[in-house]
């Protein structure tokens, strides 16, 4: 048996094809939308994995360290290390500053880290991890940095020495790690210019200038330019031990504020980027609508275009399921003509995004079976109106 | 009957276009596609430990320069950079009223000298007295009781004199005294050096002990570094360092770890150590910061690999070692010494020649389809 739907299209099939074209290219937008959504979420949730963490230990009463503010000492992790169930602590911080690179500002987060723990960065793409104790960095391959590089973080420049790929911030920005000493200092390091007149403003100060005293305003100089604090402690729980148990434990002796990685997870995806993650999604619902809407008035007006000739087709007796069946398989053709294109511009256009684009195989077929579903529904409105022909139209005018 | 035959070819050409650019897309681009990897064999080579830190230029040995007593500067006869001689002056306190009082304790001297005259006549007078007195009394001229009251007399003459003469010493010993904080109020150079800070200017109070000035010995630079406690081990006195001070970066200057601090400080948890420069450069600047690399050992036959390809996977340390067929396998390994170019020495769990996944695109599993490259995607070189 020949089918139908096979000659028609070979009859015009570039205008099929220019059809699937832009039909394509129009989910392929969706699809691109829908992975700059998932994208943000894996952005959100990459920051948790690379931090090879079970536990977070933050200052008490705050979301820290991504969603606030949270600032600790840094010995509290000897305390956190003691604690049954810990197998690893060690100390991190979080900052995001502008550096500058050839001329331009980067926004990056600095991470402070110690090498071998938890928070180190994970593995690399290119060089080396970092060896010396000071004025070394590794850097995401997104901040634009070439091995060798050297770039300045406050008052000191660290050598590149290695890429890593995939460890951004909640919010996207590249991460730059750097050694927690370098990291703590610079995290609190005023300019020369402020360091300098905070000097002679506590020299002014007769309470801590007093003749009678020497070495007194010395001392209070030498308290106020050192830091020793941290943002967060990173705990790894002992194999077998749970880490909810740990985390209780930690936040009811320790009297700070422990979470889990589930605990973790939410605050990061549900409070952290939930506006922005709405809005997107907003967009995507109403995007996919459009795009139902435009495949299924692409299918309806084809079939209208053809209605000369359905007529003649029923004129000389086809039957009416023939006929059907003939504008369900073109618009599916049409539809899975636009996914294969659609699918293949989103996954080639994605990398060149400047933010993460995560295309998921599941959105895929999601996608696909969203499709062909739409098509079915759409032909259904064009088989009316081609069942509704009268044939004498074929002969009419 | 050519434009039918070109149209027939070109539809099967675009259909075979698409699918093959779909089918390329989907297994080689998307998330379906291969993990790409570069891969290093294990090799036996020489590997050299080192240790690296920073700290501060210092002077080993300084001098703060202050007077013993509370006082006035008259005097500052120094600046600071000056070189100066052991024995120098340097600066001179008022003496405000010492002169006269060393006049005073020589008056004092002086009227005990003169009390000590006045002892010895009155003594002489007692002596001959009590001579005459107790001849009268032998032959009973005079009663006893005055014999015994002339000697009494006689007695407390002699003690008087003694009296006097230790007065006289002790006033002496007075003068002397103030004499000698005289000579305190002249500040000089215990060694020879060059004078590092200026305290004070002429007409300032200080109390003892506070400084005037503070005198260093070039020579005796060195630098104060700090060694994280985790790269500690295997640091001794002797080794060689290598030192580069943040003023002049590309130029590497000669060192010897010459003493290691028996106390860590223990709240930055770092050791302490005292780098000495061989030989000491000029116009060096006290405070400075110097990055300080120590060679602590070194092995001319170890098996070695990158340190980035050091993984971790289900909380064990170790790396992905590829299998003949192309398989993934985790070795966990134990490691040795590292050296600061990023070669780790491997201790067991990998053979030489074993081939091992250095970087790669994603993190991995033992199922990871992967792709042999020899640099990943988005590297520039």
């Amino acid at each position: 048996m020949i089918s139908l739907a096979a000659r028609d299209i070979a009859h015009s099939w570039s205008k099929y094809v220019f059809t699937g074209v832009g039909l394509g290219l129009l989910i392929g937008v969706t699809f691109s939308m829908a992975g700059i959504y998932r994208g943000m979420v894996d952005d959100a949730q990459v920051l948790l994995r690379n931090s090879h963490a079970d536990v977070w230990v933050v200052q008490k009463d705050t979301q820290g360290p991504y969603a606030e503010s949270s600032s600790l000492p840094d010995d509290i992790y000897r305390g956190v290390l003691g604690m049954p169930g810990v197998e690893q602590a060690a100390n991190v911080t979080y900052f995001t500053m502008q550096v500058q690179h050839r001329g331009k500002d980067t926004r990056v987060m600095v991470v402070g880290f110690e090498p071998g723990q938890p928070g180190a960065p994970p593995s690399l793409i290119a060089g080396r991890h970092v060896t010396r104790s000071h004025y070394e960095a590794v850097a995401d391959v997104k901040a634009g940095f070439k091995l060798g590089e050297k770039i300045r973080i406050r008052r000191n420049d660290y050598t590149i020495v290695g890429l890593s790929q995939r460890t951004v911030s909640t919010g996207g920005d590249p991460m730059v790690f750097i050694p927690l000493a370098d990291a703590q200092a610079a995290q609190f390091q005023k300019d020369n210019d402020a360091i300098v007149s905070g000097r002679e403003r506590t020299a002014a100060n007769p309470a801590f200038n007093r003749p009678n005293v020497p070495g007194l305003l010395e001392a209070v100089q030498a308290s106020q330019t050192t830091s020793h604090n941290v943002n967060a402690v990173l705990v790894r729980v002992r194999p077998g031990w749970d880490a909810t148990q740990v985390a209780a434990d930690i936040q009811r002796w320790k009297h700070l504020q422990a979470y889990t990685y589930a605990d973790m997870e939410e605050i990061a995806v549900q409070k952290l980027i939930a506006t922005s993650a709405k809005q997107i999604g907003l967009f995507l619902v109403i995007l996919t609508i459009v795009s139902t809407a435009i495949v299924s008035f692409i299918i309806y007006t084809m079939t209208l275009g053809k209605i000369r000739e359905i007529a003649v087709l029923k004129l000389i007796g086809t039957r009416n399921s023939t006929i059907a069946w003939m504008i369900l398989q073109e618009s599916i053709g049409l539809g899975l003509v636009g996914f294969i294109i659609g699918k293949t511009v989103a996954t080639l256009w994605v990398p060149v995004f400047p933010k993460y684009v995560l295309l998921l195989p599941l959105d895929a077929v999601l996608g696909l079976l969203v499709i062909v579903l739409v098509c079915t529904v759409a032909s259904v409105m064009a088989i009316r109106a081609a069942l509704k022909v009268d044939p004498a139209e074929a002969i009419g005018g | 009957m050519k434009i039918p035959s070109l149209k027939k070819l070109l539809l099967p050409l675009i259909v075979l276009l698409i699918l093959g650019g779909f089918g390329w897309v989907v297994t080689q681009q998307g998330p379906l596609a291969p993990v790409q990897v570069t891969v290093a064999p294990v090799v036996r080579q020489a590997i050299a430990a080192s240790v690296f830190g920073i700290g501060t230029v210092e002077a080993r040995y300084s001098y703060r320069i202050g007077p013993t007593a509370a006082g006035r500067i008259k005097q500052v006869l120094v600046d600071v950079g000056d070189s100066v001689q052991a024995g120098q002056t340097l600066a001179v306190m008022e003496g405000v009223d010492l002169d006269a009082r060393i006049q005073a304790a020589g008056l004092a001297a002086e009227r005990a000298t003169a009390s000590i005259a006045t002892a010895v006549a009155t003594l002489k007078l007692t002596q001959t007295e009590n001579r005459r007195t107790t001849s009268l009394a032998a032959r009973a001229l005079v009663s006893q009781s005055s014999a015994d009251t002339s000697q009494q007399q006689a007695a407390i003459a002699l003690a008087a004199l003694d009296v006097a003469k230790k007065e006289q010493q002790r006033l002496q010993a007075e003068q002397k005294a103030l004499r000698q904080q005289q000579a305190n109020l002249t500040l000089t150079a215990p060694v020879a050096g060059m004078i590092t800070t200026r305290d004070a200017e002429s007409g300032t109070t200080l109390v003892a002990g506070q400084p005037v000035l503070t005198l260093a010995d070039p020579q005796s630079y060195w630098v104060k570094a700090r060694i994280d406690q985790s790269q500690a081990l295997g640091l001794q006195v002797g080794q060689v360092a290598s030192i580069t001070l943040r003023s002049a970066p590309q130029q590497v200057l000669t060192g010897k770890l010459t003493r290691i601090e028996p106390v860590s400080d223990s709240i930055t948890e770092e050791r302490l150590v005292g780098i000495a420069f061989t030989p000491v450069p000029a116009s060096l600047s006290s405070g400075e910061l110097a990055e300080v690399t120590l060679q602590t050992g070194q092995k001319s036959d170890a098996l070695v690999i990158p340190n980035a390809a050091i993984q971790q996977h289900d909380g064990q340390t170790g790396v992905w070692k590829l299998n003949g067929d192309s398989t993934l396998q985790f070795t966990p390994i134990q490691t040795g010494i590292q050296s600061l170019d990023g070669q780790v020495e491997i201790l067991s769990g990998l053979q030489a020649d074993d081939n091992i996944v250095v970087y790669t695109s994603k993190a991995l599993s033992a199922a990871s389809k992967i792709k042999v490259v020899q640099q990943l995607a988005g590297v520039k070189p």
